[in-house]
């Protein structure tokens, strides 16, 4: 694994794994939206 | 605003504008200029890439958005943490791999030089136009509530942006973006702490007055296809175009390309993913309390006081001042019924709520309608003025509540968002300029410092188009809509490269250069042709574009054999 391919943060490993979790960040951002939306409508 | 605001709006300005030409005055060269000699690490990256994409307009008009509309422009950004994902794993690697200083330079190293040429080419007419808008936006508005003359404001602005873009190049740019965002969400924090300690009411029943006005409803899932904003038009809408101005446009890239490893510019990427959103709900949260501030406090009618006042004084029948008068006495019935709504909440009195809230909803409906009929009168007034009040909302709050200090604060931090887009814009048409067409066509074997030379003043003569431009932007009717209409014309095109670029690797030069060309002008006949909505020319561009491009080679054959990538 060359420089490149480490992303250097603790629990996250690989590219893979720093891509689902922004994309689990991103869910839960809509999920929180949404429980926003449905609390005060 | 006092001595206090104008000495914090100067002095920050200026300290910012000194620190990024001073601590890049040695640099010598083109690599150092253009790239900041790629050692940037991910957080300026990340800060760097907000700060170009976040305009002055981000900060003015979308508290005002959240004002009128509530929360519902958030979803606009859904696609944008799956757009730079796929920047990341595999726009990102091949610029680097390839050491390109312009995303348009992997044109011609996929392609041909004729591709790469269109690319660039595409990018300055449409960047180039749009420039002077960045600095004539958020100055029509500062000069009109400030009541400084709008020509001084657009030259100051202006000059400032271009002197310390020409002396301190791509790291220039990234070092100030870090400070002025500092600047811009300090003022907004603090601005959003004084407007909560300012409410009369607590946060839950700020967040029940928001609510119950329909000011919370973040996300819709609704399939209807005139609803502007849904969570499937921002998913899908959102993702098209944040890859074409994340992945293509060259103020975008040169930010990103500027890290110190592929890791750093991957990373800077992936804190915007994680935080846009969260970023631009807190604005429009923002401007949701405001509006709810505004139900306990008297508005002005008009929030563009300087249109207004004019408006008034053309109105002998004194009919403008009967309207004031009527918005007053809705106002006062409003807060009414808002306040005895909350009481019959805190008492568990669910009917009684119900019903205090429709008294509430039903004066809104009619303030509104008094508030369009101020418009029309405004307009009617002066047919060239501004018919959207919106964009005056944080401004005037700010300017009516804020102490001084703060007011300067904020102000400064509207002129810093103005001034950080802009420089990221002029870096990026003075780079590619250099780059793609002085260095390429004109002038292949010269010195390093020649090249910076060159840079500077293709960055200085950008400089002035996007000055010349704000300063007569006032003759061109529909200003704005005319800028927007030219980016779709042009971005779906210019995605298209790329995506057939990376995607269908048997697509050849010739073939995508043609299509390119085909496709580009399918979409001047459909726009001088149709009345659809101009956001469709960004899909009809790319799909023309990209269908064009295999049928082209397919009927090419093997004659026209891809170039390697």
């Amino acid at each position: 694994m060359d420089a490149d391919e480490r992303t250097g943060l603790p629990g996250l490993r690989t590219w893979s794994g720093v891509y689902l979790f922004v994309f689990g960040c991103f869910v839960l951002w809509v999920v929180l939206l949404l429980a926003l939306t449905a609390s005060y409508s | 605003m006092n001595v206090l605001d104008f000495a914090v709006l100067i002095g920050s300005m200026l300290a910012i504008a000194a620190y990024g030409t001073w601590h890049t005055r040695r640099q010598q060269t083109l690599r150092h200029y253009l790239k900041g000699d790629e050692s940037v690490g991910w957080l300026t990256i990340g800060i760097s890439v907000a700060a170009t994409q976040a305009s002055a307009i981000t900060f003015i008009s979308t508290p005002g958005q959240g004002y009128e509309s509530g929360l519902d422009f958030v979803q606009n950004y859904f696609g944008m943490p799956l757009a730079l994902i796929l920047i990341a794993a595999v726009f990102l690697p091949i610029y680097r791999r390839l050491n390109v200083y312009t995303a348009y330079q992997y044109l011609g190293h996929r392609f041909d030089a004729k591709t790469r040429l269109l690319g660039a080419a595409l990018f300055l007419v449409s960047r180039g136009l749009a420039a002077g808008i960045t600095i004539y936006a958020p100055a029509i508005i500062l000069s009109t509530v400030l009541g400084w003359r709008l020509d001084l404001t657009i030259i100051l602005s202006g000059l400032l942006v271009i002197v310390y873009t020409v002396a301190g190049g791509s790291q220039a740019v990234s070092l100030t973006q870090k400070y002025q965002m500092a600047v811009i969400f300090g003022g907004m924090v603090a601005a959003f702490v004084i407007l909560l300690m300012k409410l009369p009411a607590s946060l839950g029943d700020a967040l029940t007055v928001a609510g119950g006005f329909k000011k919370l409803e973040a996300v819709s899932l609704s399939t209807d296809l005139h609803r502007r904003y849904t969570f499937w038009t921002g998913l899908l809408g959102g993702f098209f175009l944040s890859l074409s101005y994340f992945g293509t446009d060259q103020s975008q890239v040169q930010r990103y390309l500027s890290g110190s490893s592929l890791r750093e510019s991957r990373l800077g990427l992936m804190f915007n993913a994680v935080l846009k959103i969260p970023m631009q709900f807190f604005i429009l949260l923002l401007g949701v309390m405001v509006f709810v501030f505004y139900q306990f406090e008297q508005p002005p009618l008009y929030f563009n006081q300087a249109a207004w006042r004019q408006a008034v004084r053309r109105d002998p029948g004194e009919h403008l001042q009967a309207l004031e008068q009527r918005f007053d006495a809705i106002g006062a019935q409003k807060e009414q019924f808002i306040r005895r709504w909350l009481d019959a909440k805190h008492a568990g009195n669910r009917a009684a709520a119900a019903a205090a809230r429709a008294q509430a909803l039903a004066a809104l409906d009619r303030s509104n309608a008094v508030r369009a009929q101020a418009r029309a009168a405004v307009q009617a007034a002066d047919p060239g003025a501004q018919s959207n009040d919106a964009d005056y909302v944080f401004v005037t709050f700010i300017l009516d509540h804020l102490p001084h200090g703060l007011i300067g604060l904020l102000i400064a931090a509207f002129f810093a968002a103005a001034l950080q887009s802009k420089s990221a814009e002029l870096n990026a048409l003075g780079s590619t300029t250099t780059v793609d067409f002085y260095r390429h066509l004109l002038k292949r074997e010269a010195s390093d410092a020649h090249y910076v030379a060159a840079s500077k003043w293709f960055t200085f003569f950008w400089g002035l188009v996007a000055l010349a431009f704000a300063l007569f932007a006032n003759l061109v009717e529909n200003l704005i809509q005319a800028v927007n209409i030219v980016g779709s014309v042009f971005y779906g095109v210019m995605l298209a490269l790329f995506l057939v670029a990376f995607f269908l690797k048997r697509v050849g030069g010739t073939a995508v250069f043609w299509a390119a060309l085909a496709a580009q002008t399918l979409v001047f006949v459909l726009y001088f042709s149709l009345s659809i909505s101009y956001l469709w020319y960004n899909f009809i561009g790319c799909a023309a574009c990209v269908l064009l491009s295999l049928i082209l080679q397919a009927a090419l054959g093997s004659n026209s054999p891809a170039a390697g990538a």
